[in-house]
C-alpha cells in the first residue's frame, strides 16, 4: 500500500538526531513489547510479512506521532485479535482493573508458548523467508531491468521510489518467499530475490551525485527486462 | 484516575498478564529474549568480525564472498538471519545501510538499532541525501567519492566493513576491535583512532 511507511524520498521529516551513548532501551515496556512480539511470532499463528503489513495499517499521522515499539505494540495487538487469542476490550478491561480475572490458563488447542529453555534453539532455527527450492532466476547479473510501476493496497516490498525506474542486477541472493502474497495469507510464491543498482540520477535527477547508486532488493515479480 | 503509569505502560502490562494467563507466553522466555537482545547480542560481535577481517585476509575474502558463513565461523548470526552480505569501504566507495520500509538491521550481528536508524528522518533521506544524512551523524565525505545505499527491503541483512584506519599497523585483533563503531558497520561513520587509543 502506498502508507506513510514507504518514507523513501521524502523530505520533511526532520533532521537526524543520533544519542549520544543510547541504552539499548529506554522504558521498561519498550523491553517487554519487543519480548512479546518475539514470543507471540513462534505461535505460528502468523508471519513476518503479516506482521509488518499490520504495522502498516496504522493511520499515518498516528504512525509519524509513535515510536518503534509503539508500532509493535499496535500492530501485535490487533495480530492478536484477528487471530481469536486476545480481544480489544479483554486489554482495555485488564488496564481498569489490573488483576487476573477469569480466563482459561491454558492456550488453545494447537497452540504452544515459546519456553524459555527454546528460545536459543528456536531462534537458531527460526529461518525467516529464504526458501530451499529450485526456481529459475528470471534475470541474470548485469541485466537491465525496470521495476513496476504497480500500486497495491495490500503490502508490498517495492518501495515507491524505484517504481518505473531503471535499474541494474547486481547480485542475485537465491529463492525467497514472496512478501506480497505470503503477508496476504496467499502461498509463498518462491522467487528470486536480487540486489537491484538504480543510479541516484534515475531516482532523484539530474542534482544527485553522478556516481551514487541506491541499491534495491527486488523480487522477480517486481520487474521486467528494461 | 491518578496512576504514574502511562497510558502504553498499562496497556503493556495488561496485554503482557492476559497472554501469560492465557498460556500464550511464558514470562521467562520474555526475560530470556530481553537479555538476549540487551545484553549478548550487540555491535561488539561485528567488531570482532571487523577487526578479524582487517587483520586475516583470507577471512575478509570469505566474509564478502558469502557473509553468512564467515560471521558463522565466529560463532555469530544463526539467530533469524537468513542472509548477511558484508559490503566493503573502499577509497572510493562509501556504503551506508537503511532500511526505509520498516527498519530491518542485522539484529544478529549488531543487535538492535539506535533510535535515528528507526526514525524518520534517516529512513526517508538515507536514499535521497546520503551526504546530507551523513553529514548531520557527523561525517563529511568528500564529493568524489562514490555513495552506494543499501535499501534493505528484503530478509537479506547487511552490513559495512569500514576502511582500517591509518596509524593501526601491528595492532591486534583485539585492539582493531576495541575501535570498531556500531555507526561505522552502519556507514553512518568513519573508523578513526580515539586519543590516547594506541597501543
Amino acid at each position: 500500500m502506498n502508507g506513510v511507511h514507504d518514507m523513501g524520498g521524502m523530505h520533511g521529516l526532520g533532521p537526524v538526531e543520533a544519542e549520544k551513548d543510547e541504552p539499548v532501551f529506554h522504558e521498561e515496556w519498550e523491553r517487554r513489547v519487543l519480548a512479546m512480539t518475539l514470543a507471540t511470532g513462534f505461535l505460528g499463528r502468523w508471519n513476518i510479512d503479516m506482521s509488518r503489513s499490520m504495522r502498516e495499517q496504522m493511520p499515518a499521522a498516528e504512525y509519524l506521532a509513535t515510536t518503534y515499539y509503539e508500532h509493535w505494540l499496535w500492530a501485535l495487538e490487533r495480530l492478536l485479535d484477528a487471530n481469536g487469542l486476545v480481544r480489544p476490550d479483554e486489554t482495555e478491561g485488564r488496564m481498569r482493573a489490573p488483576r487476573p480475572g477469569q480466563v482459561p490458563a491454558s492456550p488453545p488447542a494447537g497452540v504452544a508458548p515459546l519456553l524459555a529453555a527454546e528460545v536459543e534453539a528456536k531462534l537458531h532455527r527460526a529461518r525467516g523467508a529464504r526458501v530451499d527450492v529450485e526456481v529459475a532466476p528470471r534475470f541474470r547479473i548485469g541485466d537491465r531491468v525496470r521495476a513496476r510501476n504497480d500500486h497495491p493496497t495490500g503490502h508490498t516490498r517495492l518501495p515507491r521510489y524505484a517504481r518505473g525506474r531503471e535499474g541494474t542486477i547486481d547480485r542475485d541472493h537465491g529463492v525467497w518467499v514472496f512478501p506480497d502474497t505470503h503477508a496476504a495469507g496467499q502461498g509463498t510464491r518462491p522467487q528470486h530475490v536480487y540486489s537491484v543498482r538504480f543510479a541516484a540520477r534515475e531516482l532523484w535527477g539530474a542534482e544527485a551525485a553522478a556516481r551514487d547508486a541506491v541499491y534495491v532488493d527486488l523480487w522477480d515479480d517486481y520487474m521486467d527486462p528494461a | 484516575m491518578s496512576s504514574h503509569f502511562s497510558d502504553v505502560e498499562l496497556r503493556v502490562k495488561a496485554l503482557e498478564s492476559l497472554l501469560v494467563d492465557k498460556g500464550l507466553v511464558d514470562p521467562a522466555a520474555l526475560d530470556t529474549l530481553i537479555d538476549l537482545y540487551e545484553n549478548e547480542i550487540g555491535p561488539r560481535n561485528g567488531a570482532r568480525v571487523v577487526a578479524r577481517a582487517w587483520t586475516d585476509a583470507d577471512f575478509r575474502r570469505r566474509l564478502l564472498e558469502d557473509g553468512t558463513s564467515a560471521s558463522a565461523e565466529m560463532g555469530f548470526l544463526g539467530r533469524q538471519t537468513d542472509k548477511l552480505v558484508v559490503v566493503e569501504n573502499t577509497p572510493g566507495v562509501h556504503n551506508l545501510v537503511v532500511c526505509t520500509l520498516c527498519s530491518c538491521y542485522p539484529w544478529a550481528i549488531l543487535g538492535l538499532p539506535p533510535v535515528w536508524y528507526k526514525s524518520a528522518p534517516y529512513r526517508s533521506r538515507a536514499v535521497i541525501d546520503p551526504r546530507g544524512v551523513l553529514r548531520e551523524l557527523g561525517t563529511e565525505l568528500p564529493d568524489d567519492i562514490e555513495i552506494r545505499v543499501w535499501d534493505s527491503t528484503a530478509e537479506v541483512r547487511y552490513m559495512v566493513l569500514p576502511e582500517r584506519p591509518p596509524g593501526t599497523d601491528g595492532w591486534s585483533e583485539e585492539q582493531l576491535g576495541a575501535i570498531v563503531t556500531r555507526d561505522s558497520m552502519i556507514g553512518a561513520g568513519l573508523v578513526g583512532v580515539p586519543a590516547g587509543a594506541a597501543p
